[in-house]
Formats: structure tokens, sequence, C-alpha cells
């Protein structure tokens, strides 16, 4: 067997021989500035993915932490907070000798995001470790702060000389929303992009860090079953669904800002659309997968006043029962305004207007207080031409449908016709169900840690670009205008008794002889 | 704790009735609880000495998620008459709302010599068709591990278990004709491998690759194969030309050449180390470039020194598997393929010669 050193030239000039079938791939040396380092996120999400990174020694060789919050503290008591959030929030139980040894070094920079003196200290600490590691080190800015921050960090970073390094990558990592329309997600980006190349940039959408999502390009581009039948000729619609049991809980503030269209269709199900509708890039590059999403984020088309009403549907929870218990409506939560319009639950109509696709529906609905938690994607066939046997008794030939399950129960499944035991042809649907759990030994990562990996490794496959970005909102943002609380009256907001299917309007934005499927 | 525990057993049984009483528990299973799903991922066979049976229980038990979706343990005791049997099927755990919980059945035969002639046909009925089978005869009895292969398509082992190294890996390189192999002395050295990797990623140092001119490798006294492995993959990688090694107080030494740069090879025995496995690594460069990564709490510490510069410490994050997190990784191995692994048992051989 040829060696990589032999495939590729010296190893001088080729790429690492020693990476060859090495599961884990090696990642520069990095320093991470957390912004909104003592907030939710940081806590919850990232600072035990960084532990159980560093539990799996899939760190960089060198790797720092900076945390960088308004509130005043000093390094040990940052320390003690991390340890604390790690220690209940991590996916395993951490190993008292490994925490240590990432906390070891962590520091805390207080401080309000407009203040410059915050942005020296930063560099302070940032050239300490440089100093310290005798070499440079790729540095990685997280902000993961609440969006109206954005633009004063990254100018901050950009007057104070922090946005590009002589010798070392330097990345921006932004959490959603990227705006919350389309000119906020413009203007964001030249912003963004007057202090930054867009290749330093890593838009986290972290649905797609999810294993879940990833496996639907396996699933398509890695089976020739499927491909053939992948177009308007063989499909009739797709529904995409991202359905929660529970309430808004305690992000009224938030959720009564964002709603379901922006929380979750704007960005997630878009996502979803494009990797059901996407073609097959010429590689898996970040690059090219990216420019296979974006042309068909623009093959929707940005729906107009008037079609609004007819391609989308916004609705309230009304109180109900949910898990056996009754439960408040929507207007009744704590931190609810008083006669609040945003909606619980959003469905869209939407097409993709190009070769593959044309005339195909694609439903998007998203709700809070549903039946059920489930996100899937259904996609239903067009029923067999011609049926050579009576249907008399049968349960209904009904169009094979092939569902991808996100969660929970993570699978597929494809329903097909078959005969019922018996003297006479009945038929009746039967699944065919394969179940992720049950085929593989290893446990999925938290999408966190893939998506912080994947950053400092300057993979960007599973981040949002900025066109990527501005199309998505393109779509969402006239719905977005005609939902408005100043659009008086606007169109109407339906409601649906919380643990129900959803508002029964919904069924208006169906094609003629199609359904919603059961939540 | 299990929340499904169904159990089947019966002496004097043979494999049709046991492949029967498989079915049998898990039609009833789901007839009682729909939201457990059998696991179809790996059949895992074991040939095991029966005084040393619950030893490998407990190393499988240790496995946790790793856990093989059928096991199917032969136990051997020569002068068994009869053939005993027991199934079982259990859960982790209770689902989650609305999920699925997994469950993962454990075949026990006990057998004896009069059944060795039809080991095959016993085992046979025993794995789940169409999923890979992994072989592990942990007790030695190489001529049940050629018995079996028809079955596998993949063989673990352990080479440094086997009292001598050279025997060790003549035996997997045999092995790597019939089946894929998992050695677990190679999965020892991988986070070895991803360090030694990852410091010689950046440029400036990748470059230095090209003029190593010392390597040693600090080990346990029992896993000469695994140092040998470490060192098989960077003479691999890197196009080394290797040679014997000599066997000299507290290890092995000798030479191997890249190119006209000529590299000193050092395996040397730690006594203080008390787990089997690598307890450092120290690689030369020609130009006085130096680095270590040794065994430290918390991860692996690296000392790097750069020609005419200082040293430098700092400590590489990363937990201990242990042995059951070596085990349970092998397991995990067997439905994956490592190009590197063969290139890298070969350079050992010439290593060994």
């Amino acid at each position: 067997m040829a060696s990589a050193a032999e495939q590729t030239g010296s190893p001088e000039q080729a790429e690492n021989p020693l990476t060859a079938g090495l599961e884990r791939l090696p990642v520069a040396p990095t320093t991470l500035v957390i912004f909104g380092a003592t907030g939710d996120l940081a806590r919850r999400k990232l600072l035990p993915a960084l532990y159980n990174l560093a539990h799996d020694g899939a760190l960089p060789e060198r790797f720092h932490l900076i945390g960088v919050s308004r509130k005043e503290k000093e390094n040990e008591d940052y320390r003690e907070e991390c340890e604390e959030a790690i220690k209940r929030f991590s996916r395993r139980k951490p190993d008292e000798d490994v925490l240590k040894g990432l906390l070891d070094s962590v520091k805390y920079v207080p401080g309000t995001f407009d203040d410059p003196e915050v942005y020296k200290e930063l560099k302070t600490c940032l050239d300490a470790f440089e100093k310290e590691a005798g070499e440079p080190l790729n540095r990685a800015f997280y902000l993961s702060t609440a969006p109206s921050f954005f633009p004063v960090i990254v100018d901050q970073l950009g007057e104070s000389e922090l946005a590009h390094h002589p010798d070392a990558e330097v990345r921006l990592i932004i959490e959603k929303p990227f705006g919350t329309t389309l000119e906020e997600a413009r203007e964001l980006n030249r912003k963004v992009l007057s202090r930054f190349e867009e290749s330093q940039v890593y838009r986290i959408d972290h649905y797609l860090g999810k294993e879940t999502v990833q496996n639907m390009m396996a699933f398509r581009f890695a089976n020739g079953m499927f491909e053939p039948l992948w177009n308007r000729n063989f499909i009739d619609s797709v529904q995409i669904t991202a359905a929660e049991d529970l309430g808004i809980g305690t992000r009224a503030d938030y959720y009564d800002e964002a709603g379901a269209l922006r929380d979750l269709i704007q960005n997630h199900m878009l996502q979803l659309l494009c990797h059901v509708a996407m073609e097959p890039p010429v590689s898996f590059t970040a690059e090219e997968v990216r420019n296979e999403k974006v042309k068909v984020l623009k093959a929707i088309p940005e729906p107009t006043v008037a079609e609004i009403g007819e391609m989308a549907l916004r609705a309230q929870y009304t109180a109900g029962h949910a898990g056996g218990e009754d439960v408040p409506g929507y207007l009744q939560e704590e931190g609810v305004p008083e006669g609040s319009k945003t909606e619980t639950y959003a469905a869209l109509r939407l097409e993709v207007d190009n070769w593959r696709w044309a005339g195909v529906p694609f439903y998007l609905r998203t709700g809070k207080r549903l039946a059920r938690k489930v996100t899937e994607i259904a996609v239903t066939l067009k029923p067999v031409p011609h049926l050579a046997f009576s249907q008399d008794g049968s349960l209904g030939v009904q169009p094979n449908q092939l569902v991808l399950t996100l969660q929970p129960n993570e699978g597929v499944s494809l329903r097909l016709g078959a005969k019922i035991p018996g003297t006479r042809m009945i038929i009746r649907p039967v699944n065919m169900e394969f179940l992720y759990g049950t085929a593989f030994l290893s446990q999925s990562p938290e999408a966190y840690e893939r998506l912080i990996t994947d950053a400092m490794r300057g993979d960007a496959t599973l981040f949002t670009r900025n066109d990527e970005v501005e199309a998505q909102w393109r779509i969402c943002d006239p719905i977005v205008k005609a939902w408005h609380p100043s659009q008086e009256p606007g169109p109407p907001v339906a409601t649906y008794p919380a643990g129900s299917q959803g508002p029964a309007e919904a069924d208006g934005l169906l094609r003629e002889g199609d359904r919603w499927r059961a939540i | 704790m299990s929340r499904i525990d169904a159990v089947w057993s019966e002496q004097g049984t043979s494999p049709d009735r046991i492949e029967a009483a498989l079915r049998q528990l898990l039609v009833e299973v789901h007839a009682e609880h729909s939201d457990f799903a059998p696991a179809r991922v790996l059949n895992m066979i074991a040939f095991v000495d029966r005084e040393w049976s619950g030893e490998i229980a407990n190393r499988l038990r240790g496995v946790g998620r790793y856990h093989a979706s059928r096991m199917v343990v032969l136990s051997y005791e020569p002068d068994r008459e009869q053939l005993d049997a027991r199934v079982m099927i259990a859960a982790e755990g209770d689902p989650a709302p609305g999920e699925l919980a997994l469950l993962r059945e454990t075949v026990v035969v006990d057998l004896g010599d009069r059944h060795m002639d039809d080991l095959l046909t016993i085992a046979d009925p025993l794995v789940v068709t169409d999923l890979p089978t992994l072989l592990w005869s942990p007790h030695g009895h190489h001529e049940i591990v050629s018995e079996l292969m028809p079955l596998a398509q993949a063989v673990l082992l352990d080479s440094v278990v086997e009292p001598d190294a050279r025997e060790a890996v003549d035996r997997a390189l045999e092995l790597t004709h019939e089946a894929y192999v998992v050695d677990l002395a190679w999965l020892r050295s991988t986070p070895w491998r991803e360090r030694v990797a990852a410091m010689f990623d950046p440029t400036r140092l990748r470059r230095e690759l090209c003029s190593l001119s010392s390597v040693t490798v600090r080990h346990h006294a029992d896993s000469t194969a695994a140092a040998t492995l470490l060192v098989g993959w960077l003479g691999s990688r890197l196009d080394w030309e290797l040679g014997p090694l000599a066997v000299g107080d507290g290890g092995r030494a000798g030479t191997a050449r890249a190119g006209d740069q000529e590299i000193s090879v050092k395996l040397q025995t730690d006594p203080q180390l008390q787990v089997p496995g690598l307890a450092g690594v120290t690689i030369e460069t020609a130009a006085g470039l130096s680095l270590s990564l040794d065994r430290g709490p918390g991860g692996l510490r690296a000392r790097l020194t750069e020609p005419g510069g200082e040293p430098r410490e700092w400590t590489i994050p990363g937990a201990s598997r242990g042995e059951t997190g070596v085990l349970g990784e092998g397991i995990r191995q067997a439905l994956l393929r490592d190009p590197t692994y063969l290139p890298a048992l070969a350079a050992a051989r010439r290593m060994l010669a």
C-alpha cells in the first residue's frame, strides 16, 4: 500500500501524511473567546461542549478560553461558574483531572461590549497566550450575546485590530438570529463584511450540526435507489413538520418578539427544505454544498402581499390539555403581552420553481403546544396510475410515503401497500421502518461539539453563508411584514387548543386532495 | 438496571432450539413493550474458557453502549458432554418519553470438546444474518478462530497479551489475510497517533517530518507490540526503511532510514506504568527540535523544545479510556476500516525480525 507521502509528494509540500486513517483530524492551536460568556447558551451548550471535546481529546493541542461579559468578576470566579455549568449540563460526568486541565488557563474579561478598554484587555490576554505558546494561535470569536450587540462587537473587534492576524486565522462565529428582517440581515452582513472576510464568518444554525440533518445528505446521495424518484415526475408533495409539545415556558420575552416563523421556519426549516430539494453537489466542500442550497432558496418565489393569505397561516394556542394536564393558552402565559398577535404556529406552502420541483408543493409547519414533539420530512409519491384490482374492502390503496424522522427516534419509514392475508386481494398500508439508533454503536455528539470543532478547523460546510441568510429572509420577509403588529387589522390569527393537531384553518393551505400528516 | 430482562435457558439443548427461543423472546418482549426495539448493528462471537468467563462478562459489561447488538458467548469446558444455553434480552434502561430504547441479546452456550467438530453449525444459527460478525477468542484457541472464521468479517485480538511480540504480530498478519483485524494494541496507540499527527500539523513543523532523527517510545513491559506498532505507523506513513531492532537492557533499539537521514529507534520499558499500553513518546529532528508526550493526570503532558529555544510544557486534555474503554472502542472499530493498520503492522514485523 502506498503511503500518503508517496501519493502526494514530500511531506513538506503535501497534506500531513500522519492524518490518514485518523477519525479525529487535527485542529490548529486556538484561543476561543466567548462574548456573552455568562449567558444561558454558554452555560448550557458551549461550555459543556468544550468539556466533552476535551474529554475526548478533540480540542486543539493548545487551547485557551476567554470569557467576555458585562458582569464584574475575577478569573477564579468565572472558572467556578464554568465548572458548575459543566457539571450540571455535560452529557457525561466530568473527569476531575480533565476538567481542571480545561479550566486552568481560562480567563475572564469583564466589561460592556462597546467599551474599547475591554478589547484592549482582550488583546493583552490573547497576546499573553501566544507568548506563552511561543507561536501564533488562531482566534475564534464566538458571539453568544443578544443580537443587538453583534454589530457593536464586530465594530470593536475591527477598531481594535483583532479582526485579522498576520500569522494566524481569525474566525467569527455568530449565533442566530442573524437579523429579524431582510433589511436587518443585510445591514448586519454589511457590517460584518466591512470588518471580516466572508471566509472568516461562521453563522451558526445548530440544526445543521445535528447528525440527523447530515444524515439526510447521506440518505439522498449515498443511495442510488432514491435519486431516480427524487423529482416532480414521481413526488407529489413534501411536508416538513417541526412540532413541539411544550409551550413557551419562561421565554416569553424572546418568543413574543420572534414568533414561530422567525424562530424556526426562516432558518432551520428552510435549511431542511434545502437538504430535500438541493441538487447533488459536485463535492462536499463548504462552497459546493452552500452553492446548491442557495440555488434552491433562489428558486422559491418571494410571496406577494396578495399571495400571503393563501400560502401562509399563523395561529396561537389556547388553553387545552397537554401531557395529561390542563395548560394555559399563549395569552395566559407569564410575560406575554395582553392581546399579542405573535404566532405560536406557522404553516407555509412554498414552491421550488426549477426543473426538478416545478409544481410540487412544499408544506412547512411548526408550532408550540401541539400533540407531540416530532421533526420530520414526509415525501409523498404520486399514486400508481392504474389499479389492477378492486379496492373493495381495502383500507385505501395509498401513495407510497417516505418519512425521514429527525427527532425523536431518528429514522426512515417507507409506507407500502401490502395484501392482507386471506383469499381476497385486499390492500392496506404497512410501514417498512429503519431506526438509526438500532444500527449504530456510537452516540451522536452534541451539535455544538461538532460546530465548534468545525469552526476551529475552518470547515464552513455546516454554517450558513451570507447569501444563504439573505435568500432565506427574502422568502420570509414579506410574511413577517404582513404579520407585524403594525399591520392593522392584518391577516387573522387562528387558534388551536393546546395539545391538538394545530388549527383547522391550516387545511386551507393544502392543494385539493392533500392532507396534513397526523402529528 | 435493565427494565426489560427476558431470560430463557435449557440444558441439553440444540442450536435450533436456542434460535427459536431467541425469536420467541423477541416477539414476547415486543408484544409487551412496543417502545423497545432490537438493536441490529453487530454480532459478536466470543469463545472463552468457562473458568474465566466471569472476567470476560465483567469486561463486556463495562463497554456500555458499544455492546454488540447480539453477543454469542461460547463458553468452553473440555469435559462437558451436554450443550446448555441461556438467552437474555435486556435494555439498559427506560426509553425517554416518545423515544425508543434498544434491546440487546446475549446468548451463552456451554460446550465441551465433543462439540468442537460441530462448532460452526452451533454458532451459525445464533448470529443475525446480514449483520457483520466480530470474532473474539481472548484465551488463545487459535484453532477455534480458524474454525469460526467463515462466520466473521472481523477478528478482535490484543497483541499485547501474547507473550511474544513477534508471534503476536505474525498472528495478526496471518489473520489479515482472512478478515479485518481489530487489534487492541493498535487502538491503545490511537491517542498517541492523533497527538503526534496534530503536533506536526502546522506547516512549519510538518516539513520537519522529512528530517526526524530519533523516535523513542516508552511502554509497559508487556506492550512491546503496541510500541512497535506506533513506530511502524510513523515509519509506514513517512516511507522509512525499517530494520530489526536489537533486544537490550530495558527494551529494543535499532535504526531506520529515510533517504539520507538515519533515524534512531528505541523502545524502552517503563516500570512505572501499571496498565498495558504506552507511557510516552519522544521524537527528535536533525535540526534539534524535540517533542515529548507523556501520560499525565487529565491528559498528555507535552514538552516541545525548538532549536535554540527554551522547552515549553503544557497539558493536552483528554480522559483515559481505561481497559473497558479500549475494548469498547475495539468493538466499534469492527464496523470501520483503518487503512493505516496493515502497513504499520508490516513495518512492525520488520522491526521484530
